[in-house]
């Protein structure tokens, strides 16, 4: 069995409200997830489940109230933890005055990419997110797409062991999403480990090895998508879903509510 | 969070990936600052002040009233001022946006997901802004030299250089004191406003306030003289005169001593910075 290089335990976060007497808001309460070397990871969860708390907790943007979380069995408070990991947040944006290019050259001098390096890196990665004819324009001019494709090459140029990407078809037309996925694939062939949240869940089912699902900062369900569909005896992931956050379809009787009307 | 040991089965970093952590940070605190300033010069503020600036300078250069000499001396007060004033502009603007731009725009995300600490964020921010502001204000002085040069016939370079290295020193100070006042104050134009009023409020009553303090009661008194002694009294950096009437050098020790005494404060600055950004949440 590969090893375990996203680990986390027991986590708990709290956010405290800045006004006198707002109560405690808990985003994520006693999380345990394993996520192992060449795994697509799709993690899951209606808005405000605490999906994004978890990522910004591995990425050390934010502090655990209590539970502790690693890479590659480094705590991800040590910044070095940081090293082999690529990430692509879900609204990208980066320094609009530079040119992908120098974005890119940046990012590699912040890894201590080797200077003969850093070129070719640059290359191969434009090359994927097929971005090489616009590397010199600043990302001003750049469209929605062509940005969220600057967002992978960044975290790609370190040619990392695991990417954390934050919902990354957020957004793009079907082309884009369709390219996305292709990249996904490609780099789990490589055998990346990837840890990824979406909405997609027709596309997490495509791609993903194993899937958590969240709902009010706590695990709901965790395990391959096959298993899921068989222990909750449904055809696809949005059904089980939707049955794990406790979503029931009231549309036949408000459907018949509107017609009275 | 404890600090718990990783779980057995976890795999580990590879021996490779540990970079001495001296010549990483030196790296990562470098190319933050070299983005700070190609920001600087492909945004247009630095050239409409140098333009405004020049602009001033050479119409005061070509004045000439009954052809009287002295009239020199207060042309180049006035261009010495604009100098001043267009320094601290540029330096309390530059620095009041980085931080809460990075966090608008959401650049600070993608960079703090790489091995970069936050210390190292605040010190390449310091070090791109204190950097940007030299070159413009070599930049003002080279132009002021010159024209005053012009029509001087007189060229006292050591006195520019003691003039600029302090002036310049005095702008870290600043610049470090914008900084901690970006991670404090969430809105930029709050902060390049308090800033301003605190620095030129410094420059112009730091000197008195121990006058001022003699004239009070207790417990007043001893509250303006902790102000006192615990503001860095930016107005000893203020060497025009040297310019202006072409006075004598100071002397070295005193010059060096000078230059410590701003990396003092501007350090008090920013280790204040990095403690308050240290565990700020930046989601």
């Amino acid at each position: 069995m590969s090893e375990v290089i996203l680990k986390i335990e027991n986590l708990r976060v709290e956010f405290r409200g800045k006004e006198l007497g707002q109560q405690v808001k808990l985003a994520v309460n006693g999380l345990n997830l394993a996520v192992r070397q060449g795994e697509v990871f799709g993690f899951l969860g209606p808005n405000g489940a605490g999906k994004t708390t978890t990522m910004n907790v591995l990425l050390g943007f934010v502090n655990a109230t209590a539970g502790d979380a690693w890479l590659f069995g480094v705590n991800v408070r040590e910044p070095i933890a940081r090293q082999r990991i690529g990430y692509l947040p879900e609204l990208t944006y980066y320094y609009k005055f530079l040119t992908a290019e120098e974005i890119l050259r940046f990012y590699a001098k912040i890894f201590c990419i080797p200077k003969g390096e850093v070129e070719r890196r640059i290359d191969a990665v434009l090359r994927l997110v097929e971005l090489e004819h616009a590397r010199k324009r600043q990302i001003k001019t750049y469209s929605k797409g062509m940005q969220q494709r600057v967002g992978l090459a960044q975290a790609l140029i370190n040619n990392p062991e695991l990417l954390i990407l934050d919902e990354p078809t957020s957004g793009l037309d079907p082309v884009g999403r369709m390219k996305v996925r292709e990249i996904i694939q490609r780099l789990r062939n490589e055998g990346k480990t990837v840890f990824f949240s979406s909405h997609e869940l027709g596309e997490v089912e495509t791609v993903c090895d194993r899937v958590a699902i969240l709902n009010h900062g706590e695990l709901k369900a965790e395990g391959r998508v096959s298993d899921l569909l068989r222990q909750h005896q449904q055809n696809n992931l949005e059904q089980v879903f939707l049955k794990i956050i406790g979503y029931h379809d009231d549309s036949k009787s408000s459907g018949g509510n509107l017609q009275a009307a | 969070m404890t600090t718990a040991n990783p779980p057995a089965e976890t795999c580990r970093l590879p021996e490779a990936l540990a970079r001495p952590a001296g010549a990483s940070s030196w790296t990562n605190i470098c190319a933050i600052a070299g983005v700070v300033i190609k920001e600087m010069y492909r945004r247009k503020d630095f050239y409409v002040l140098f333009v405004l600036t020049a602009l001033i300078t050479l119409v005061m250069g070509s004045v000439s009233i009954f052809n009287e000499q002295g009239i020199v001396r207060y042309l180049k007060e006035i261009c010495l001022f604009l100098i001043w004033g267009s320094s601290l502009v540029i330096v309390i603007t530059t620095t009041a946006r980085q931080i809460p731009a990075e966090r608008e725009n959401r650049t600070l995300f993608p960079l703090l997901a790489k091995p970069v600490t936050r210390h190292q964020l605040i010190l390449g921010k310091f070090l791109g802004c204190w950097l940007a502001s030299g070159v413009a204000l070599l930049i003002f002085y080279a132009f002021f030299g010159m024209v005053a040069g012009a029509r001087e016939h007189h060229w006292p370079v050591l006195n520019y250089f003691q003039a600029i290295t302090l002036h310049w020193f005095m702008l870290g100070i600043v610049c470090a004191l914008t900084l901690l006042g970006s991670i404090v104050f969430a809105a930029p134009s709050s902060n390049t406003t308090i800033t301003l009023v605190v620095t030129v409020g410094i420059l112009l009553l730091g000197r008195h306030l121990n006058k001022v303090a003699l004239r009070l009661s207790e417990p007043g008194q001893t509250v303006v003289y902790i102000f006192y002694y615990a503001i860095p009294h930016l107005e000893i950096f203020d060497v025009r005169d040297l310019i202006v009437h072409n006075w004598g050098l100071i002397s070295w020790p005193i010059w060096a001593a000078g230059l410590a005494y701003a990396a003092v404060y501007a350090a008090l600055f920013l280790s204040a910075a990095c403690l308050r950004f240290r565990r700020q949440a930046v989601n």
